[in-house]
């Protein structure tokens, strides 16, 4: 079957087998290995993608489901060519051990930021409850999201002049 | 792991899903949130022909409140009910239910009506429609048909919806001023429940109107436990009252031990929680002062 998804802001189509899971179309056909298979079984949070903007497990997602749809991975987060306020703060804050779980960690805070940029640590913690990590014991994790709105909070109040992106 | 192998269709009208559903049967199952239907794929415990995804239909997404009901559409997400205004405003023990299934992940793409027809007896959504003596619409080209909560749940993954029916709606009946609850017992985030409540309670003159009782993983389906709704109609809300009710609800249960607990400890966790939840409905209900009703 042939679709067409938007991945990082291209289009890539391709020719896929309906029982194709979207995470096997970003890691095996468009080679984005950084989205992770985990647990296989719709626990872990380690596949997380942005579809339309919305954190979802890519191994449970069927790539034809994707047709026509606008998704995101990890390596979408750089902005022109830098570590966005997420990533940043995941470095700063000492946000990752082996890094299995961070890009889903990344992406699922991404989301939430979007629509809260001021969480608190409740609201952090409620937000990445789909996503598993086994060694950091998430109050890094945590703290690099709360650290990462604070950064942006702060970018976006930066004075007239001063480039922002939107 | 990948799914058997099948074949897709992705209509984009309902007439023309239930044309597909006519042709091709108990082969066919329906994709809407995929959060339960993919996993069964993928660990072999079914493997249709063809699958049938609703997801590019227009106009099944919808919450909706008419004078009757609240109408809950086939392609409303856990998500939307979590955020609803309707659902929080009206509707306390799905809003109770809703932040509580899965994850925030899974929710996102996981739909009502799937769950309730997926039927896992440890879903969290029966219990609540149980509870709230909701219907359910099935349609298929012969027509629609409604279904109540108390009819719908076979057994185990087992529904009386026909395999040429597609579930469109869920209608919870509205009742302004009810209290209700959802208590979840879980291991931690995501996981099934090891048991969970659904209550709800309408007030009439300073006693218990009316109230429906619906149980999540302790037997065969999402139970309603009808003896002790029974015995809290028209019943003064008192201590008694609730231990009764909570008592009878325990018996109406039937757990089995797994690694989630024994039998004797999910029985008691749905007492303790069927008295407390019926404590915070009539709280609830009581502070909400209307008629009731």
């Amino acid at each position: 079957m042939q679709i067409t998804v938007k991945v990082n802001g291209t289009a890539h189509s391709a020719d896929v087998e309906p029982r194709l899971l979207l995470v096997h179309l970003l890691r095996e056909r468009l080679r984005l290995t950084g989205t992770h298979i985990g647990c296989d079984t719709t626990s872990c949070g380690a596949c997380t993608v942005l579809l339309d903007g919305v954190p979802i497990k890519s191994c449970t997602y069927l790539a034809v489901q994707a047709d026509g749809h606008d998704v995101q991975t990890v390596e979408g987060l750089l902005e022109n060519g830098q570590p966005s306020p997420i990533q940043a703060a995941f470095k700063e804050e000492h946000g990752l051990q082996c890094g299995f779980c961070t890009p889903g960690m990344m992406l699922a805070a991404k989301a939430l930021l979007a629509e809260n940029p001021d969480p608190s640590e409740e609201e952090v913690r409620w937000a990445l409850s789909g996503n598993l990590c086994r060694c950091t014991g998430y109050v890094n994790i945590v703290r690099a999201v709360r650290a990462a709105a604070a950064a942006t909070r702060d970018a976006e109040r930066a004075p007239v002049g001063q480039e922002v992106s939107a | 792991m990948l799914p058997p192998p099948f074949d897709y269709l992705a209509p984009r009208t309902l007439d023309e899903a239930l044309d597909h559903l006519a042709e091709h049967g108990d082969e066919a199952k329906v994709l809407a949130g995929g959060q339960s239907l993919i996993p069964v794929l993928k660990l072999r415990f079914g493997a249709p022909q063809w699958l049938v995804d609703i997801n590019r239909i227009g106009g099944l997404g919808e919450i909706a409140e008419d004078a009757d009901h609240l109408r809950i559409g086939a392609l409303v997400r856990h998500r939307d009910a979590e955020r609803s205004r309707l659902l929080r405003e009206g509707y306390p023990t799905m809003a109770a239910a809703a932040p509580q299934v899965s994850d925030p992940l899974v929710r996102n793409l996981g739909t009502v009506c799937g769950s309730l027809a997926h039927a896992d007896p440890a879903g969290d959504w029966g219990a609540v429609m149980l509870a709230l003596d909701a219907e359910l619409v099935a349609r298929s080209r012969a027509g629609s048909r409604v279904i109540a909560a108390g009819d719908f749940f076979d057994g185990p993954f087992t529904t009386a919806l026909r395999p040429d029916e597609l579930l469109v709606e869920v209608r919870v009946p509205r009742r302004p001023g009810a209290g209700g609850a959802y208590l979840k017992l879980e291991r931690k985030v995501g996981d099934f429940a090891t048991a969970a409540v659904a209550v709800r309670v309408s007030m009439t003159d300073g006693r218990i109107g009316d109230a429906g009782i619906g149980l999540t993983a302790v037997g065969p389906s999402n139970l309603k436990a009808t003896e002790a709704e029974a015995a809290l109609a028209g019943a003064e809300p008192s201590d008694e009252a609730f231990r009764e009710a909570a008592e009878l609800a325990a018996r109406a249960a039937s757990p089995s031990a797994d690694t989630r607990g024994s039998a004797d400890y999910k029985r008691n966790v749905v007492r303790v929680f069927t008295e407390r939840g019926l404590r915070q409905s009539v709280a609830m209900a009581a502070a909400a002062g209307g008629p009731g009703g």
